[in-house]
C-alpha cells in the first residue's frame, strides 16, 4: 500500500477558555493515501471539525497542539513556521466549507476571486489565469462558467456557490481537499449531486479526500476508509463496508442504529443516545463512552480503553471489542 | 472590482431619481468650483461702492453686496471655498479613520483599547466647542479650520471601519482565504478594503455638508476664512448686517449652503443603495 499523503499521529489538542482548557482532540491518530476518501464522522462536539481546522492550521488563536505531529508527505507542518505553512495552504492542503452562502466575498465577482486565489502563481498571466479558473468552473460541472464567472456570489443558488467553492479549493491541485460537512446546508438533491461531483473529482485528480460529516449516508456513498470520533478520540476506524457490517465500537453501534434511514419498520421514536458529551474541560478516567454505554464495566470507568485490531486496517478503542 | 461592476454600481445610482438629483447638485457645485474664473461673470473682489445694494438685474444677475461687489461671482468663488475646505478635510480624516480603523480592527486586541480610549475622548469633545478651542490658539484660517475637522471626524470613521473590520475578519469568506494560504496584507488590502469603503463613502458624501455648515458658520462668526476671499459664511453675514438696505443678499447666500447640503446628503443616500451590491436590483443576462 502507498505512502500516506496525510497522516495525523497522536495529535491532542485544547483550547484555552476563562477558568481551564478545553480537550478537543485527545491522541488522535489517522492517516489518508493518494486518491482516497477518509470520512471523520461523529455527533457535535466530538472534535471532527477541530480536527480538520487543526489538518490545515486554522484552529484558531486560543488552540493549542498540546502533542503529536500532522504529516504531509512526511514532513511535520506544526514545525514549520508561520510563512511555510501559509506557503502549504491552498497549494498543498484546501478546503471546502460548510457554508457556500458565505464562503466568498460579497462585494468581488465570483471570477474575480478564482483569479485572485491564483496569488502564487508568479509570472502567470492575468488572462491565464482566467482560463484557469474558467476551465475549473467547467469541471466542477456549471454549465455556463463564463456566466458564473461575472456573477457575485449572492447571485449564484447555493449548489452552484458549493460548486464554485469545491472549484476555488481545487484550483491549485492540492494534494489533499479537506471537506467541513459540505453537504449540511444543501438540499437532499443537491447534497446528492455534490458527493457525485466529489467522487469523479477524486477519479479525475487522484487527490486525498477528507471528509467531515455527520451524516452517515454521506459516508456509506464517498469514502473508503471511516474514523468514528467521539469526545475528542477515534474511538473506531475501518473500511467503510466492514465498519456498516460489522461496527465493534458501542458508539459507532449506537451511530448506525440511529440513522434514520435504516431504520426498517416504521415506529413512532426516533432511536438516540441517552445522555449525553462528557466534560471535556475534565475528561473521565476510563473511557469517555462509558457513562452512555450498554455494556460498560467497572473497568471502562476507571481504566484508559486499549486500541486492539480486530482486522487488517482496523483499529477499536474499546476494553469490550475482543475480536 | 472589475470595471463593469462600477458602471453597473453608476447606473444604479442614476436610476434612482434622488441620487441623480444629488449627483446632478454635486456636480453643479463641483463644476461651479473647478471653472470659478470661467463660470464668474465678475471679479468677487472688485469694489465698486457707486453701485453697491443693487438688486438683482442684468448686468449683476444676484445683485451686488454693500461694497458693490458682484454677489453671482462671490457666491461661484465662494462654492471654491467651500468645496476646497470640505473634500480635503473629509477626505483627510476618511484616509485617516480609515487607516486607524483597521488597524484597530485587525492589529493586536491591545493596539485596538488605546485607539478605541483616543476616539472616545476624542469623540467626547462638543464640535464646535473644540473648533474654538483650537482657533484660540492656533489663529482663524483655513488651514486650522481643515484641522479641526479632520480631528473632529477620524474618530466616527475610525469607529465604522472598526466594527466593520471586527465584523468581517471573522467571516467565512476570510477563513477561507487563509485557508488558500492568504498573507495578513492580502486578506486586508484585496478583501476587507473593498467590504469596508462603501460605508465610509457614504458617511463622507453626508459628512461633506456638516463641514460646508461649519466653515460657513465660523466665517459668519469671522473665526473661518478671512475677508475678502468670498465664502458663503461671510456673505451670509454681510447680508444679515445690511438685511434692511438689501434682503436679497441673505437669501442668496443661504441658497447654494440649501442646495449643496441636499445634493451631498442625495448622493450619500443613492450610494448606500448603489455600492451595496445585495441591495442592488439584479440586472438581467
Amino acid at each position: 500500500m502507498s505512502e500516506p499523503v496525510l497522516s495525523v499521529e497522536n495529535l491532542s489538542l485544547r483550547y484555552r477558555v476563562a477558568g481551564g482548557a478545553v480537550a478537543a482532540l485527545r491522541n488522535v491518530s489517522l492517516s489518508v493515501r493518494q486518491g482516497e476518501v477518509l470520512g471523520i464522522a461523529g455527533e457535535s462536539g466530538c472534535g471532527k471539525s477541530s480536527l480538520a481546522a487543526a489538518m490545515i492550521d486554522l484552529a484558531g488563536a486560543n488552540a493549542e497542539v498540546t502533542a503529536g505531529a500532522i504529516r504531509l508527505r512526511g514532513q511535520d507542518i506544526l514545525r514549520l513556521d508561520q510563512a511555510a505553512r501559509r506557503r502549504l495552504r491552498g497549494r498543498e492542503i484546501a478546503m471546502v466549507f460548510q457554508d457556500p452562502m458565505t464562503a466568498f466575498n460579497p462585494v468581488l465577482t465570483v471570477g474575480a476571486q478564482l483569479v485572485d486565489f491564483q496569488f502564487n502563481l508568479d509570472g502567470v498571466p492575468g488572462r491565464e489565469k482566467r482560463a484557469r479558473a474558467r476551465d475549473m468552473l467547467a469541471r466542477v460541472g456549471l454549465s455556463d462558467p463564463d456566466l458564473v464567472m461575472g456573477r457575485y456570489p449572492h447571485e449564484l443558488s447555493g449548489g452552484m456557490r458549493q460548486r464554485a467553492a469545491i472549484a476555488a479549493a481545487l484550483l491549485m491541485r492540492p494534494a489533499v481537499l479537506i471537506a467541513d460537512e459540505p453537504t449540511t446546508a444543501l438540499d437532499v438533491t443537491m447534497e446528492a449531486q455534490i458527493i457525485h461531483l466529489l467522487r469523479e473529482l477524486r477519479a479525475q485528480y487522484g487527490c486525498a479526500i477528507v471528509i467531515v460529516t455527520h451524516h452517515l449516508g454521506v459516508i456509506a456513498e464517498l469514502c473508503d476508509r471511516v474514523a468514528v470520533m467521539y469526545a475528542g478520540e477515534v474511538v473506531e476506524e475501518a473500511p467503510v463496508d466492514e465498519l456498516f457490517h460489522d461496527p465493534r465500537h458501542p458508539y459507532t453501534r449506537a451511530l448506525i442504529a440511529c440513522d434514520p434511514a435504516r431504520i426498517g419498520k416504521a415506529t413512532g421514536r426516533l432511536p438516540a443516545i441517552g445522555g449525553r458529551l462528557p466534560d471535556l474541560s475534565d475528561p473521565p478516567p476510563g473511557c469517555a463512552f462509558a457513562a452512555r454505554c450498554g455494556i460498560a464495566t467497572d473497568r471502562c470507568r476507571t481504566v484508559p480503553p486499549p486500541r486492539v485490531a480486530p482486522g487488517a486496517d482496523r483499529g477499536v478503542l474499546c476494553h469490550e471489542a475482543a475480536p | 472590482m472589475s470595471s463593469g461592476g462600477r458602471f453597473r454600481a453608476l447606473r444604479a445610482l442614476l436610476s434612482d431619481p434622488m441620487g441623480a438629483l444629488g449627483l446632478g447638485l454635486v456636480l453643479l457645485f463641483v463644476v461651479m468650483a473647478l471653472f470659478a474664473p470661467w463660470v464668474a461673470p465678475a471679479d468677487p473682489i472688485k469694489l465698486n461702492v457707486a453701485e453697491k445694494f443693487q438688486p438683482p438685474s442684468l448686468a449683476h444677475l444676484a445683485g451686488t453686496d454693500q461694497l458693490g461687489r458682484d454677489l453671482l461671482s462671490r457666491i461661484v468663488y465662494g462654492a471654491r471655498t467651500a468645496l476646497a475646505i470640505a473634500l480635503t478635510a473629509v477626505g483627510l480624516a476618511g484616509v485617516g479613520g480609515l487607516i486607524l480603523g483597521m488597524i484597530a480592527g485587525f492589529g493586536p486586541r491591545w493596539l485596538d483599547a488605546v485607539l478605541v480610549l483616543l476616539f472616545d475622548s476624542m469623540s467626547s469633545l462638543p464640535m464646535i466647542m473644540f473648533a474654538l478651542a483650537v482657533i484660540t490658539i492656533v489663529g482663524p484660517g483655513t488651514g486650522t479650520l481643515i484641522l479641526v475637522v479632520v480631528l473632529v471626524s477620524i474618530p466616527a470613521y475610525a469607529r465604522l471601519i472598526r466594527a466593520q473590520t471586527l465584523a468581517l475578519s471573522g467571516a467565512d469568506f476570510i477563513v477561507a482565504e487563509r485557508a488558500m494560504g492568504a498573507s495578513s496584507a492580502r486578506i486586508l488590502f484585496r478583501h476587507l478594503l473593498p467590504n469596508v469603503v462603501g460605508p465610509l463613502l457614504i458617511l463622507l458624501s453626508m459628512d461633506v455638508p456638516v463641514v460646508i455648515m461649519l466653515e460657513a458658520g465660523l466665517s459668519y462668526l469671522n473665526l473661518g476664512v478671512r475677508p475678502p476671499t468670498p465664502s458663503w459664511g461671510n456673505i451670509l453675514y454681510d447680508g444679515y448686517t445690511s438685511i434692511r438696505a438689501a434682503p436679497h443678499m441673505v437669501v442668496i447666500a443661504g441658497l447654494p449652503l440649501v442646495l449643496s447640503t441636499l445634493g451631498f446628503t442625495f448622493l450619500g443616500e443613492g450610494l448606500r443603495d448603489a455600492l451595496d451590491p445585495r441591495l442592488r436590483r439584479r440586472v438581467a443576462g
